[in-house]
């Protein structure tokens, strides 16, 4: 099929950038959407014309690098990453638009290619367990019911991939956050930092610069691993209740 | 905000059965609005506990105005705004300037046809008989109406209580307040109370 | 052609040479230690992030050393180790099922058909078990019980259930588990770390390694940092091949400029072909995508009996299908090793039987175990797999058989390195599947996990001690490798008429056609007569836009794929002059009368080691002796 590609194009941080059209041809059905840009680029750069930055890495929606707000809507129009997207999602003769992810918090380093470290720094304010290598006990010495270890692992699915922030009108990274401490609170082995946790990552995704949630929805909406909004709740009464309790 | 938003909401809903009353009859409305100020008495001198939840209204719309302005400004830090946010924002500052209106309204009675002292009843039904003022309320109130529905959804996330019946139980819950307050001037414009 | 020179022979002098169960212990009782005082002092260098990366720089710094990190990805917890499905081996033997730390030795020598040292190997097998519990501790949410307590299950063929597993997300949660112990050191200020930064060369002072040359990828800066001792973990080159299930930004130039600067490189023509992935589909695709090898466990592999049988699937009758892994290896089906079900579909394929658009896949059929189990019980065994498919092929694996075909998916092969994990540079560790330690010619299933987190978590942050109690403190001298690695960046960036990637597709084809899942003395010859033209042709032609300020996929990959092309060379020159067949290494001039590999114990029992040289390279043979598992034809059939 033949598209019109409308992509922003930034050359730095520093300069102002904007939306170009690209035409394409022939494109198969068959193809990621990823791919269609690696078709493009290889024509681009043949031509000696600057290829589009964009990132990628594992190309099977697990690594979280990829990330592209295609018509308006992170990750596109199809469930999952979107390196996950096959261009059977779109119709010949279609223009679609492909943007970075829109965050302040998320500066644009160059086309579609943003800054994400800010989401490793609510990590480091606490999104893990104390326990350095050597001092684990027997792995079987604490049972986990297996509705805690599911828990666990749905919250914990979170690719990092930041598009809960992209989608979010306020630009808050609270699913994001909210993933990783319900990960570790619905494990016997997260109890003991749970509230301190909870507590420094939120306070370092406000001190960031992200938004703070207004419960909008936004970012369940296009998350490519279903982090359900409850998660977001469960994180809020961990920062209110008092230190002390569970 | 959540629990600003939550004490202000629980003024509405006692406010709301209230008002009900009208439908009770002119006098039971005017001894309702007179308790109001009567409360507690001889015990506590007249109007002390009235005074103190109109202090504590005052203080959580400043609080619940502050915070919301400390909200945006974030989200414009981190350079965002649509839709959703905005019906909120935009939302609450109908409710504020409705708020503003009806105080003068039927509160200091400066902007009532009638204004009369001891007669809310009557107030009531002559600001309603005007309809570009039921309009303006029933609009208002629907504003309010949204307003609270997500604002319920989001105080209970706020709060940290999360349960799959919230969004449902906080729509039906903005439904009847909202029901419950458009009945009123709603039922002075058809005439089933004058 | 590319000859080579035959050097001394080599050997790995840190392995205690006592019984098998106390080697370990008794080399962290030899090995010298550094005081914690001294700890601080220290500066250590990790390139890479994935298992073995990220376990390393945390336990290192919670160990008080200084640690300085690199990765390519925007965030450490994106290295390609996240992708791993399956799950991780560990001789816990929660199952009563005869498992011990003997059998996991015993299988892994076996299934890498005796190309590895029993050491090493029985080292990992005894670690093995400490890894779950550390794992655990940090809260990775392994699959478990009704009871509460860890779920296993058996992987790969083999008769015991000893793999831990985390839905198909095993790797995902492992490096989830070391990114937040990582996380948690640079909090404290203990690791110093540099996403989007290449690791472009090795600094190497009177002898040691002392430092890395790195590439901001956002900016273009180019500096050097200097450290007492460096660890490369930077994961495998299956990228050499283009088409694999690596991640894209996987590369080999981090163990190749090493081995330039003098690190040897271990067996490069052990490659592991994995059975399941998806097939091709065009000529534009990118990467090829594994679906969990699992789904042997209930799935049969067929092809119809015709050549180029037109029929959908589910139209061909039963009498007209060809189980051929059933029919081969009766005993295993289709549950054989990775490396013989690869051959065996690629055989049926060339014989022309192969189906999908491009004949080069085979069936792989769910109906008699949905008839057998029921709907819901594949649905939860198997969904998200699936699904996965699905959204891939657009074809519903519950209804029509899934099309399957091999694909690079594992090195083998890498740097060299001692039982201490250094490399034949001092001061330079290499951990991962960066190193060729611990798989022989054939990697069992789940173990790269195990071996990443092993090295990482427990073995080099014991090792690394001894080489740093004494390791002169470093000199920072004038240095040459800076302004080398400007240079080779200039001569990228210009304008030719070839993209980075079209070299790398066309070397990708050569490798696959030439040093793939079979291999002959003529295929390899005319590997080995290509690949020159090619790299001559590359930088002869080789077009990359825009400058090196600044952030520049093309110039990334450019520098990428000329060390591929370098590398290249070696894994066929390794291939051509082992001329047996082990484990992923199938010559055809080395087969049994039924078509199995056939191992030439006599005159291959080694470990090729190899030097770099200008003009020709160097092989060191590393002779392997096995004391405790005595070689035997591997059999399936
Ligand atoms: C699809 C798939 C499924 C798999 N499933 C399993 C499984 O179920 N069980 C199992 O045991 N194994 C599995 N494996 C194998 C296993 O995942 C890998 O062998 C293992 O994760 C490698 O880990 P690593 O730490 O050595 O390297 P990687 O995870 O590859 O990490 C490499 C790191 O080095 C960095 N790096 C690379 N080059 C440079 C450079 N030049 N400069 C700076 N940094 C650099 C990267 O940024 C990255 O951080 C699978 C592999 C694949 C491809
Ligand atoms: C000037 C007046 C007002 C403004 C500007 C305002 C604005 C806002 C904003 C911006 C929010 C948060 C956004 C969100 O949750 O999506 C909010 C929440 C809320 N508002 Fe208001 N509002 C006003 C008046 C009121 C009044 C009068 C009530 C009650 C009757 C009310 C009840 C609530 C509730 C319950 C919430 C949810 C609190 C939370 O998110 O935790 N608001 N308001
Ligand atoms: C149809 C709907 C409503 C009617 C008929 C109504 C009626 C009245 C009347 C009669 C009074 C005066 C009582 C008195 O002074 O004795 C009053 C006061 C007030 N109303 Fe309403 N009201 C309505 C809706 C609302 C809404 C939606 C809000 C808020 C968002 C609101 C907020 C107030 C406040 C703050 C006062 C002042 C109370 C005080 O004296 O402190 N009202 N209302
Ligand atoms: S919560 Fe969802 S959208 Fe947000 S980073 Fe995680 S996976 Fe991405
Ligand atoms: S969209 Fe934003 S406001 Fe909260 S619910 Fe999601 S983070
Ligand atoms: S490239 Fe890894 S998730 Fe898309």
């Amino acid at each position: 099929m033949n598209l019109t590609l409308r992509i922003w194009r930034q050359p730095n941080a520093e300069t102002a950038g904007k939306l170009v059209d690209y035409q394409i041809h022939d494109i198969g059905k068959d193809l990621s959407f990823l791919e269609m840009l690696d078709v493009l680029n290889e024509r681009l750069a043949s031509n000696n014309e600057e290829p589009i930055a964009f990132d990628s890495d594992c190309r099977e929606g697990i690594c979280g690098m990829c990330g592209l707000v295609i018509d308006g809507v992170p990750h596109g129009p199809s469930q999952g990453t979107t390196c996950q997207l096959h261009m059977r999602s779109f119709h010949d003769g279609q223009t679609i638009t492909v943007e970075p992810w829109r965050a302040a918090t998320f500066p644009v380093i160059r086309d579609l290619v943003v800054d994400r470290t800010p989401l490793d720094r609510i990590i480091q304010a606490g999104g893990y367990i104390s326990a350095p290598t050597g001092s684990a006990p027997e792995a079987n010495a604490l049972p986990v019911p297996k509705a805690d270890a599911e828990a666990a692992f749905d919250a914990a699915a979170c690719i990092g991939c930041g598009a809960c922030v992209a989608a979010c009108p306020n630009g808050s990274a609270m699913l994001f956050t909210a993933a990783k401490a319900a990960h570790l609170a619905h494990l016997p082995q997260g109890q003991p930092e749970r509230k301190t946790r909870a507590r420094g990552m939120v306070e370092a995704q406000d001190e960031l610069g992200f938004g703070g949630c207004s419960t909008v929805g936004a970012c369940t909406t296009v998350c490519p691993k279903d982090i359900p909004l409850a998660t977001i709740a469960q994180l809020n009464r961990d920062v209110l209740r008092p230190a002390r309790s569970r | 905000m959540a629990t600003t938003g939550l004490i202000m909401l629980s003024y509405l809903v006692a406010h709301m059965i209230g008002n009900l009353k009208i439908f009770a009859g002119r006098q039971t409305f005017n001894q309702y609005a007179d308790w109001l100020r009567t409360m507690g008495e001889p015990a506590i001198p007249r109007r002390t506990i009235l005074t103190l939840i109109e202090i504590v209204l005052v203080v959580c719309v400043i609080a619940h105005i502050t915070s919301a302005v400390q909200l945006w400004h974030r989200a414009q830090r981190a350079h965002k705004s649509d839709y959703t946010t905005r019906t909120m924002r935009w939302g609450g500052v109908i409710v504020a300037l409705f708020v503003v209106y009806h105080l003068l309204d039927l509160t200091f009675r400066v902007a009532n046809p009638v204004g009369a002292a001891h007669d809310p009843y009557d107030n009531v039904v002559a600001s309603f008989q005007q309809w570009p003022v039921t309009a303006f309320y029933m609009l208002a109130l629907i504003a309010i109406g949204l307003h609270i529905r997500h604002g319920i959804t989001s105080a209970m996330a706020s709060l940290g209580v999360s349960h799959p019946a919230i969004p449902l139980v906080s729509n039906a819950f903005a439904f009847l307040l909202t029901v419950g307050f458009l009945v009123v001037p709603f039922a002075v414009l058809i005439g089933a109370v004058s | 052609m590319i000859s080579y020179d035959v050097g001394v022979e080599i050997s790995d002098r840190k392995a205690p040479t006592g019984p098998i169960e106390h080697r370990w212990s008794e080399r962290r009782f030899e090995a010298k230690l550094v005081s914690p005082a001294n700890r601080r002092k220290r500066t250590i260098i990790v390139v890479g992030t994935g298992l073995a990366g990220g376990a390393a720089g945390a336990t290192l710094a919670e160990q008080g050393y200084r640690v300085i990190q690199f990765c390519i990805q925007d965030s450490p917890r994106r290295a390609h180790s996240i992708a791993a499905q399956g799950g991780i081996n560990a001789a816990k033997n929660y199952r009563n099922d005869g498992d011990s730390i003997q059998r996991l030795f015993y299988d892994t020598v076996k299934g890498g058909d005796f190309r590895s040292r029993e050491s090493n190997v029985y080292r990992l097998a005894e670690i093995s078990t400490q890894i779950i519990d550390q794992c655990v501790a940090q809260g990775v949410p392994f699959a478990r019980e009704y009871g509460g307590l860890l779920d296993t299950r058996s992987f790969g063929g083999v008769q015991v259930s000893r793999t831990f597993y985390a839905r198909g997300q095993t790797g995902q949660q492992l490096l989830l588990g070391a990114y937040q112990a990582l996380s948690r050191q640079i909090a404290a200020g203990r690791v110093e770390i540099h996403p989007r930064t290449e690791m472009l060369d090795l600094i190497v002072i009177d002898g040691h390694a002392k430092g890395v040359v790195v590439r901001d990828l956002v900016n273009g800066r180019i500096s050097s940092y200097t450290a007492d001792a460096v660890v490369l973990a930077t994961g495998g080159y299956g990228n050499a091949y283009y088409l694999s299930t690596n991640a894209k930004g996987s590369n080999a130039t981090a163990i190749w400029r090493a081995h330039r600067r003098g690190a040897y490189f271990a067996n490069p023509a052990f490659t592991q072909i994995h059975p399941t992935c998806i097939p091709r589909s065009g000529e534009h695709q990118a990467k090829l995508t594994l679906m969990s090898e699992s789904l042997r466990n209930d799935g049969r592999v067929w092809v119809p009996k015709k050549h180029g049988d037109p029929r959908p699937p589910r139209e061909i009758p039963e009498e007209e299908r060809d189980y051929f892994l059933e029919r081969m290896y009766p005993r295993f089906g289709n549950l054989v090793p990775r490396d013989i079900a690869s051959r065996a579909t690629k055989n049926v394929c060339d014989e022309g039987r192969g189906v999908g658009p491009t004949g080069y896949g085979v069936y792989l059929d769910f109906a008699e175990a949905i008839d057998r189990l029921g709907m819901p019980i594949i649905k939860e065994r198997y969904g998200n797999l699936f699904q996965m498919y699905e959204r891939i092929a657009a074809e519903d694996p519950y209804t029509t058989p899934m099309r399957i075909y091999p694909a690079v998916h594992y090195t083998m092969g890498g740097l060299w390195v001692d039982y201490d994990l250094q490399s034949t540079i001092p001061g330079l560790f290499v951990i991962g599947e960066a190193n060729f330690s611990d798989h022989g010619a054939n990697r069992l299933g789940a173990s790269a996990l195990m071996q990443g987190l092993a090295d990482g978590y427990f073995i080099l942050p014991a090792t690394i001690n001894d080489y740093l109690a004494d390791a002169a403190p470093v000199s920072v001298g004038t240095d040459r490798t800076e302004a080398e690695v400007r240079q080779r960046i200039d001569r990228l960036l210009k304008k030719g008429d070839r993209t980075a990637d079209s070299f790398h597709r066309e070397l990708g084809d050569l490798l696959w056609e030439h040093c793939g899942m079979s291999r002959t003395e003529a295929s390899l010859r005319k590997a080995l007569d290509r690949i020159p033209e090619l790299r001559e042709e590359f930088w002869d032609r080789i077009t990359v836009t825009g400058s090196g300020q600044e952030l520049n996929g093309e110039l990334e990959r450019a520098g990428r794929v000329a060390d591929f092309l370098e590398l290249a060379e070696l894994m066929c020159l390794d291939a051509l002059h082992r001329e047996e067949s082990c484990g992923g290494h199938f010559r055809e001039e080395s087969q049994t009368a039924d078509g199995e590999a056939k191992r030439d114990d006599a005159n291959f029992s080694y470990v090729a080691a190899w030097e770099y040289g200008k003009e020709n390279p160097t092989l060191h043979k590393e002779e392997l002796t096995f004391e405790y598992v005595h070689p035997a034809q591997r059999s399936y059939s």
